[in-house]
């Protein structure tokens, strides 16, 4: 038989299509909906988790996050100007935080610093918030670092010769040419790490939260408990799409509009 | 004879092996325009850049208006006030107007008042024809007008001598007229100026001396008229055949 190369893929992607759509049908035939969407969303259930998902888990998710974010910036700033520093026991010192940091599973880094620590010192966390933020922050710092290196090294090298031949010291150089340019170049990158720090706040709730300090994933299966139905995690799985589905879009959003300007 | 504003003795430049400038002696007046001209690797882009310490010197002194730069005791960032320097890629800051380019230097480097730097500005856009692009951004502006705006900019600081590092080199043909025009008003004003370039023209009309690099040491130096039309050296006379026919 004598087809084109174009012919021979047509059919190749026909047929995928047709066994893909085949194997849909066959699921959603051989599926039980009715057991399914009781265990998964039984509206009942659903109902009696409002408004204390919004009102209590999201709100501390949020707290989480947002501590999370500003003292992993601050920190992350930091970090990546020791990291380009000329002094080498800076770049050293950032190079191996960053390297264990993003090395140790967040599961971990908040099991050492929620509850080694205190054991191993005799110091407690004076606040059930700080004990799952700081950690949270101190790693997200190691990330963040990474991403604004990344910009400032981004900023063409004559934008500094600029500053410096303008009688403008190294620091104050950085402070107003290099890093609110290096910024501009990393908002994408730094919505995606909020996005991924929304998600890691889930994690916190290993370390035995208080009833106060609730997040959404350990909301979702607190309710699992209560209702023996798998309906309280899906709730919560949709308000954490309710929240990073907007972010991501924006910076992908931000992403193209900031390729069109380089045009 | 009066204290030459730039003074450079046996300055010594390397890049690990590469040995970029060899001994240069040279000194510049106050009100002079040097040209300096040369094939590419010369070392006449890092000689420019040693004026105002972009580039550390490996050996030798350099002196402006009356400093030592390569003292160890300089205070580098207040030194390099002396000196203005416009870059062949221009290098304005993208995330500000062109106004807020002209005056950063002033509010942040001499804690200016913001109106009394806004005036300054006006003043500079005017002399260099860009009063009505004051609040456009970098982006927005042709090249011709980008390099206008950095020599405003390095103006801003009132330097003593000016440095131009192929300032017309990144330009399409149609504007480099423009830059050139503002660089001779420049010259004629008085100010100091090293200039190192490719246009022949402009070093034969404008420069009061043109010195011709290669190898990293200054073969031959002279009147424009004397260097570019009656070259004595053989590196000089072959480097002009070759820049002279395009």
């Amino acid at each position: 038989m004598n087809m084109s190369r174009r012919q021979r893929l047509q059919l190749v992607r026909g047929g995928i299509y047709a066994l893909t759509i085949a194997a849909l049908a066959l699921l959603i035939i051989s599926v039980d909906w009715g057991a399914l969407g009781g265990a998964l969303f039984k509206w009942d259930v659903v109902k009696k988790q409002f408004p204390d998902i919004l009102t209590s888990a999201l709100r501390n998710t949020i707290i989480f996050t947002i501590f999370g974010f500003i003292g992993g910036l601050s920190l992350g700033l930091l970090l990546a100007i020791m990291r380009l520093s000329k002094s080498k026991p800076y770049r050293w010192f950032a190079a191996t935080y960053i390297e264990i940091l993003r090395g140790v599973p967040l599961l971990v880094t908040l099991l050492i610093l929620g509850f080694g620590i205190p054991i191993a010192t005799g110091w407690s966390w004076p606040n059930p918030y700080l004990q799952g933020a700081v950690p949270l922050a101190l790693v997200a710092g190691a990330y963040i670092a990474e991403t604004v290196r990344a910009g400032i090294e981004a900023v063409p090298r004559g934008q500094m010769e600029a500053a410096r031949s303008l009688g403008m010291s190294y620091t104050r150089a950085m402070v107003t040419v290099i890093i609110p340019q290096a910024f501009r170049i990393i908002v994408p990158p730094l919505t995606n790490e909020f996005v991924l720090l929304i998600k890691d706040t889930s994690l916190i709730s290993v370390l035995g939260v208080t009833e106060r300090t609730l997040d959404l994933a350990r909301f979702g299966r607190n309710g699992v408990n209560d209702s023996a139905n798998a309906t309280p995690l899906v709730v919560a799985g949709l308000v954490y799409l309710a929240l990073t589905i907007p972010l991501t879009q924006l910076a992908a959003w931000m992403e193209r509009r900031s390729k069109v300007g380089r045009r | 004879m009066s204290e030459p504003l730039v003074e450079l003795r046996q300055l010594h430049k390397s890049f690990g092996d590469n040995h970029v400038l060899r001994g240069i002696d040279l000194s510049v007046a106050k009100g002079e325009v040097l040209c300096i001209i040369g094939p590419s690797g010369s070392g006449k882009s890092t000689l420019l850049r040693c004026v105002n310490l972009l580039e550390q010197p490996t050996g030798g002194q350099v002196f402006v208006a009356g400093v030592e730069l390569t003292h160890r005791d300089c205070d580098i960032d207040k030194a390099r006030r002396a000196t203005g320097m416009v870059f062949q890629q221009f290098n304005l800051f993208s995330h500000l107007s062109v106004r807020d380019n002209v005056t950063i230097s002033l509010r942040k480097v001499l804690k200016m008042k913001s109106t009394e730097a806004n005036a300054r500005a006006d003043v500079l856009l005017n002399r260099v024809g860009l009063a009505d692009k004051a609040s456009a951004y970098p982006a927005q502006l042709s090249g011709g007008q980008q390099q206008r705006v950095a020599i405003a900019r390095a103006l801003a600081m009132e330097p003593s001598v000016m440095l131009f590092d192929e300032a017309t080199s990144a330009l399409d043909p149609e504007l480099v007229g423009d830059v050139l025009g503002v660089m001779r008003e420049l010259a004629e004003e008085g100010m100091t100026m090293l200039v190192v370039t490719h246009e022949m023209g402009f070093a034969r009309n404008v420069a009061d001396r043109v010195i011709f690099m290669d190898g990293g040491v200054i073969v031959e130096e002279g009147k424009p008229s004397q260097v570019i039309n009656e070259p004595r050296e053989e590196r000089t006379k072959k480097f002009l055949a070759n820049v002279l026919e395009n």
